[in-house]
Order: structure tokens, then C-alpha cells, then sequence
């Protein structure tokens, strides 16, 4: 971690002062732990801010649509995936980003590593060798980094940046092996009774604060489906009808373009894992079109290309 | 309930599926009156949106119909359109929809009794899982 942070440091004091950029995007502390926040550094005074640690979950994808001039942005593999569907999708040209490729190793859950406090505050967490250790009054805890990895990052198969101008540390392996739609197949061996509970439960404490959508960096439309109001496609209040709207509509706007980057849930403040409807939309993706979102940044989304032989089985 | 007659918002396109309706009519075919069409240039015109807009308005089911891949007035809509629906459909069933409650058909304008038939097929599925109360508020909005 440590070379990551003198990396991204001195190539953003170059960038910088080279005035090769107008700004970089990175990491800064947060003020309580477990908790980095995104800052964007535009002198080479303030380069000491950025850090680097298993706290950045954040997407910084999102804070590049649209914007005028050039900046740097420091990448995982997730952030690089939107960045090429930002590329795709015109939100931002190639030659106004220089990425700063930080191949990851998975982020931590902050919620989890909470609950294993019990309550008690931490102070300080630290990392060496695949162990955490959070500190804190009355606090000493050392747990294992696998453990807590972000339920996204522990079935991530694209850890390494997928387009980067420099990388800021050696490459990692990439995990083989994993089941990524165990919770897919979980879900459909119910019948749609139990389905329809199980994701009414799911979003039962669903405030529609819209953090998921905020946070998101494919969600960029000027004027989003929820605040159109003629028509009116899904009411304002929290009634359970118009939260499962919400959610849908959410996710099928994100089908083919997620990566899977987990932002959505680390950003809401009551838990809801989100990421249970845009799974199914990924893995169909998958299977039917053969299309990961953010990987090639010549190839057209699913929804925005066909084959005549598509499947439709169901069509009659 | 026992006279309860389900309510099926039916998106044609204006070409093909529509055509079809419209001869089937003229050729005095029978089917039955459950189903409410919506006339659309192309179903690549047809929104998720107003697949659910219509369950939350009140609709037992939604058929969507247009040309036959190849046919398409457009071109290409209707190849788009079905990637849409495949994704809709699927995701929409996963998360606890009915099978039965969503349908799609290609029918040309010629195909008469295609439409028939399957307006028939389709009022016979959605009859039988009875009506759809999942988007439906169960107290009342309050201003």
C-alpha cells in the first residue's frame, strides 16, 4: 500500500506540475476510519493529500462525465471498466484523462469490519500481510483481509486496470475460480411467490435517498426517470410499490453497462444490496449476448447492438 | 371474483401487429376482449417503462407484438426490441413476476389468425394466475 501512495503521489506532483493535467482525482483520509473520500487535486502543494488503502470503494469513474479539460484519475480495475464505458457513451474523450492504473486487491467492507468493533470506536486500522488490525479504545482487533473483502471484490475477475496510461504497482493476479452468480441460482430455485418476498424483504428499509443512483457512475442522465413527472413513471413516496419500481427501473438502466463495482451498496446508509438486481441483468447479459460491460472499448453495449439470431425462445 | 375478467395492455406496432389486428376484425375472427391495444410505430418504441407503468396502472398483463425479425419497418427495431424484452423478462420474472404475465409475439399484418390465436393464449394465461396485485398500492396515497 505503501508504494501505492508514493506512486500516485509523485506522478500527480509531475502531472501537475508538468501542467499536463488540470486536476487528479484521487483518495484522501476520510475522517473517521474505514471511510476514504474522493478529493480532487488541482496545485502540487496539496498531492500529500492522496492515499491509497483498502478503503477506496468509492467509484471515481463518476466524477469525470462531462468534464471540461484534462484530468488525472487514479483507477482500479472497476473504475477503469466505467471509464471505457464513459469512452463508449461519449461522456468523455480519451485524450482529457490520464489514468493512473492502481491494480487492486479487493476493498474492504466497511460495515462488516463496524459490526467486528461491537460497538467500540476504532481509532487507527492498519494493514500488513493480509491482516488488518484496527485499533481504538479498548479496541485491539486482527482479522484477516479475506474475509472482509467487499461481497463484489471477493468474486471480482478484473482486478488489473483494463486501459491505464501508467500503472502505479505491479500488476496482481487475478482470482480464477470463483462462483460469481451463486446468489443468481439461490434466487432462482424459488418460486416467484418467495422471489417477490425475498426482494420486498431486500428493500424493505429502502429510504429513496437515491445514494445508490448518486454514487453510480453509469447513472448520469440530466434528468432522471424519478423526478420526470409527465408522465410520472414511479411515485415519490416510500410505499412499497414505488420502491420496487425504483428499484427495477434502476437496475435494467444499468444492464450492460455496470461493472459490478460495488458503489451502489457500499454508499447506502441502510445496507441494501443492490447489487441482487443488477446480477441477474449481468449474468443474462453474459449468457445470452456474451458481453462484459467495460472491457473492449470498440464494441458496442448489448442494448445498443442486435444479432439476427438472438435468442427468443419465449417470443411467439 | 368470479366474474373477473383480467385487463391486458396489448403494445402493437403500427405495422405489422396492428395491421393483423385490424384483419382479423374485418375477417370476423373471435377473440377475446380482454386485451387493451396500444397502437406504437415500432416496439422498438416500447419502453420498460411502460411495461411497468401499465402493471402499476392496473394491468393483469402486458403482450408486446410486432414483425417478425427481418420485417421490421424500421429495420432493425424490433431487433432491439427484443434484446430489451429478453432482459426485461427475464429480470422481471426473477425478481417474482409471474411467467405467465408477460408475453411477446411477432405477427405480421397478414397473420389474422395468428393474432387471434394468440390473443386467445394470452387471455387464457393471464386469466389463470388471476389478477396482479404486485404494483398495486394497498393503502391510499396520501397527498
Amino acid at each position: 500500500m505503501h508504494t501505492y501512495i508514493e506512486a500516485i503521489r509523485k506522478a500527480a506532483r509531475r502531472l501537475l506540475t508538468e501542467k499536463r493535467v488540470d486536476a487528479v482525482i484521487g483518495f484522501r483520509k476520510g475522517t473517521i476510519p474505514f471511510m476514504n473520500e474522493p478529493v480532487l487535486v488541482k496545485h502540487p502543494d496539496q498531492v500529500d493529500q492522496l492515499t491509497w488503502d483498502s478503503h477506496c470503494g468509492i467509484n471515481l469513474a463518476n466524477y469525470l462525465g462531462q468534464r471540461p479539460g484534462k484530468v488525472a484519475v487514479v483507477a482500479k480495475g472497476c473504475d477503469s471498466r466505467n471509464i471505457v464505458v464513459h469512452l463508449l457513451e461519449n461522456q468523455i474523450q480519451r485524450d482529457q484523462i490520464y489514468i493512473l492504473g492502481a491494480p487492486c486487491k479487493g476493498m474492504l467492507d466497511r460495515r462488516r469490519l463496524t459490526a467486528e468493533c461491537r460497538g467500540r470506536e476504532p481509532h487507527s486500522v492498519e494493514e500488513f500481510d493480509g491482516r488488518i488490525r484496527i485499533k481504538g479504545r479498548d479496541l485491539e482487533l486482527d482479522l484477516e483481509r479475506r474475509a472482509f473483502l467487499q461481497d463484489n471484490c471477493a468474486i471480482c475477475i478484473h482486478r488489473n486496470p483494463v486501459i491505464h496510461d501508467e500503472l502505479v504497482g505491479e500488476p496482481v493476479a487475478e482470482q480464477t475460480g470463483v462462483d460469481r452468480y451463486e446468489d443468481v441460482r439461490r434466487v432462482e430455485q424459488m418460486t416467484s411467490e418467495e422471489r417477490w418476498q425475498y426482494f420486498d424483504d431486500l428493500i424493505a428499509p429502502c429510504l429513496r435517498c437515491y445514494a445508490c443512483r448518486n454514487v453510480c457512475p453509469v447513472c448520469y442522465c440530466p434528468t432522471c426517470f424519478v423526478d420526470e413527472s409527465k408522465p410520472q413513471w414511479v411515485g415519490k413516496s416510500v410505499d412499497p410499490t414505488d420502491t420496487r419500481t425504483f428499484h427495477l427501473l434502476r437496475a435494467y438502466h444499468v444492464a450492460g453497462r455496470c461493472t459490478d463495482c460495488g458503489s451502489c451498496e457500499r454508499a447506502c446508509p441502510v445496507g441494501i444490496k443492490v447489487r441482487q438486481f443488477t446480477k441477474k441483468l449481468e449474468r443474462d447479459i453474459l449468457d445470452l449476448y456474451g458481453y462484459e460491460a467495460g472491457l473492449i472499448a470498440d464494441q458496442r453495449p448489448p442494448l445498443d447492438t442486435y444479432r439476427p439470431g438472438d435468442p427468443e425462445g419465449f417470443i411467439k | 371474483m368470479s366474474d373477473w375478467e383480467p385487463k391486458i395492455v396489448t403494445f402493437l406496432c403500427n405495422w405489422c401487429s396492428y395491421g393483423g389486428a385490424d384483419l382479423a376484425g374485418v375477417s370476423r375472427l373471435q377473440y377475446p376482449s380482454n386485451i387493451r391495444i396500444i397502437r406504437v410505430p415500432c416496439t422498438g418504441r416500447v419502453n420498460p417503462k411502460f411495461i411497468l407503468a401499465a402493471l402499476r396502472n392496473g394491468a393483469d398483463g402486458v403482450w408486446v407484438s410486432g414483425c417478425h425479425p427481418g420485417d421490421c419497418h424500421y429495420i432493425e427495431g424490433n431487433y432491439y426490441a427484443r434484446r430489451k424484452f429478453t432482459l426485461l423478462k427475464n429480470f422481471l420474472e426473477h425478481t417474482g413476476i409471474e411467467p405467465g404475465r408477460l408475453h411477446f409475439s411477432w405477427i405480421s399484418s397478414a397473420e389474422a389468425s395468428k393474432f387471434a390465436a394468440t390473443a386467445r393464449e394470452v387471455a387464457a394465461a393471464v386469466t389463470a394466475l388471476g389478477p396482479a396485485r404486485h404494483f398495486i398500492k394497498t393503502e391510499a396515497e396520501v397527498a
